[in-house]
């Protein structure tokens, strides 16, 4: 029995396999629902597709409802998020050109030190540097503003940032507009197999632990219908435990690569899911554990201190009440109804809904609301550490 | 943000033509569409209207223009562009923002069921707005009735192509005319309860697999 049909926006990436997995391997189904997935062309119209109730949850860039709690774009619509879908999974990667001058430089290409890695970009990128990102309000321009500024280049104030649709990143590369980009799989990937550039870093070697996409719904609606989004909160949560088993790969490629979802061959989005990437043209590859997270080390769970880190970034870069900014952002991640969703299931929840964030360096185990879960290292590359205000 | 938003420069423009012509930017790649959002708009109302066709730059040549209103399909991904626009960095710009009219949603509904998204600079009144959305939402939702038009007739002409390969098919293999042929085919098709078009392509298929 299919209780009701949620519609659900998303756009084509490797990240949105959790609601596509959701849908078709069951997991929607056992909770009595019907998962009816729509495409969208562009993060604003996913955004606007959900203000104006075209569907009824989305996959969303992390930092959006956070944005819109603070006033910065969109239709003034109230956002929440209600799970996080996946933690990391981004990619920097610049022009072959540039590339080359940093290989001269002596840089070697290892994908895993942002320290390094930073000053040969800075070091051998023209000035300003130009930077494609799919969206101003991105996890992606958050790492870079981070690792920049953190390295000596102040961004955005010190580099040309611009917004570039995940799909034209690779064209924007060669047709020389950008020289370096930060983009979630298989975009990067895509530059590589196309021949146009080179990987620097996967994102999680500037934050190890990054909330990158969030499941988004108007807050409105969360409010109205708890059942239901427990039901969906489920469904994502099971896809999500099925995607880290080491079997699932192989098939989560095959399923994401037909036409209605990314339409791209497996065997470049299975790159991202198993954590090998090919970071040039000439073939070189590297396993980085980790690079995206569905389930493991609680990457769902809406940390409230996430959210505030976000718009605390933000707040800084608009002239924004940092303790207003604060406030709102922590109050969109909604803890709350995420343990309400998987009181039910077996799943382990953190005790805490807000956490240092950036102190681990090593796989933790902390309480949790019943017995003890594991988090894993969330650290940033600098070793600085953020404490949230709100709780 | 480099180079953001609109300048004080701007807001002098803005406020020494009060009563003077809106300006619109018209995001459109195809030419011959272009045009034709061009002539309605046109036919609306007095505005100074600009073509812009290359997603390169976007948000840069959209912010050197100073425009009112910006109007673009909202199935390109190009859109995401525009949110640059939506960060002023200084008091005195002016960040645009995807067109909302709070006293009529409907409208703004309506233009997102059309295929069209509105970018308006921060402040304008919305009656000013609403002969440009009126116009764009009409121009947009013939637009779309061509696409289903066009997709119709594609597919109806492969189905027939399809039906006439089946009929040549079974007209060799049973010597048959081409009336009785196609009798055939349909036939089989109200047997199984399946369109002649299906009949056709499976015979096809199953032609071609055993050479």
């Amino acid at each position: 029995m299919i209780a009701a049909t949620l519609s659900v926006g998303f756009l084509p990436l490797v990240d949105a396999a959790p609601l596509i997995v959701a849908h078709e391997m069951g997991f929607a189904a056992e909770e009595s629902i019907a998962i009816e997935l729509r495409r969208a062309p562009s993060w604003s119209s996913v955004r606007d597709m959900l203000s104006f109730g075209r569907v009824e949850a989305a996959h969303m860039l992390s930092p959006v409802p956070v944005a819109a709690a603070l006033g910065l774009g969109g239709t003034g619509t109230p956002l929440s998020a209600v799970s996080v879908l996946s933690a990391n999974g981004d990619v920097i990667g610049v022009s072959n050109e540039l590339a080359a001058r940093m290989r001269e430089g002596g840089h070697d290409f290892a994908f895993n030190d942002a320290r390094a890695a930073g000053a040969a970009l800075i070091t051998h990128a023209a000035r300003p540097l130009r930077l494609g990102v799919p969206f101003p309000f991105s996890m992606h321009a958050e790492l870079l503003y981070y690792w920049l500024s953190a390295l000596g280049l102040p961004a955005p104030q010190s580099v040309d940032i611009r917004t570039v649709p995940p799909s034209l990143m690779a064209d924007a590369l060669e047709a020389g507009e950008i020289d370096a980009f930060c983009v979630g799989e298989p975009w990067g990937s895509m530059a590589v197999e196309n021949g146009v550039g080179t990987l620097l870093l996967p994102g999680n070697a500037i934050w190890r632990f990054s909330p990158e996409k969030v499941l988004a719904v108007r807050s409105d609606w969360a409010d109205a219908e708890p059942e239901l989004m427990g039901r969906l909160i489920r469904a994502v949560w099971r896809a999500g435990r099925w995607l880290a088993e080491p079997g699932s790969p192989m098939l989560a490629a095959e399923l994401l690569s037909r036409s209605q979802y990314l339409d791209l061959p497996p065997e470049i989005l299975d790159r991202a899911l198993t954590g090998r990437l090919v970071i040039s043209p000439q073939g070189e590859e590297r396993t980085v554990p980790g690079f995206v997270e569905f389930h493991h080390n609680a990457a769902t769970f809406p940390w409230r201190s996430q959210a505030e880190w976000i718009g605390l970034q933000l707040a800084a870069r608009t002239g924004l009440d940092r303790a207003t900014a604060a406030r709102s952002a922590a109050s969109v991640f909604r803890s709350d109804i995420y343990r309400a969703a998987l009181a039910p299931t077996r799943a382990e929840l953190p005790g805490a809904s807000a956490k240092r964030e950036g102190a681990l360096d090593a796989p933790t185990a902390v309480p949790g609301a019943s017995g003890h879960l594991t988090l894993g290292p969330d650290s940033f590359f600098d070793g600085r550490i953020f404490e949230p205000s709100q709780s | 943000m480099t180079g953001h938003g609109f300048t004080s420069h701007r807001k002098l423009a803005v406020a020494g033509r009060m009563s003077a012509a809106l300006s619109i930017i018209v995001v459109e790649p195809d030419r011959d569409r272009a045009m034709l959002i061009v002539d309605s708009l046109r036919e609306a109302g007095e505005y100074e209207i600009h073509v812009i066709s290359e997603p390169t730059g976007l948000a840069r040549r959209i912010q050197a223009l100073m425009p009112d209103v910006v109007l673009i399909d909202i199935e390109s991904p190009s859109r995401d562009m525009l949110e640059e626009l939506a960060l002023a960095s200084g008091p005195l710009e002016r960040p645009v923002a995807m067109f909302v009219d709070r006293d009529d949603a409907g409208l703004t509904d309506a233009a997102i069921e059309a295929g069209v998204s509105a970018y308006v600079v921060d402040g304008m009144q919305p009656q000013r707005v609403k002969p440009i959305m009126d116009a764009a939402i009409a121009r947009f939702r013939m637009f779309q009735r061509m696409r289903t038009e066009l997709a119709e007739t594609k597919r109806a002409l492969e189905e027939r192509k399809m039906i006439d390969r089946a009929k040549g098919m079974l007209m060799k293999a049973r010597g048959v005319d081409e009336d009785e042929a196609y009798a055939l085919l349909r036939k089989t098709a109200m047997d199984q309860g399946r369109r002649v078009a299906e009949v056709a392509a499976a015979l096809v298929t199953a032609a071609g697999l055993l050479g």
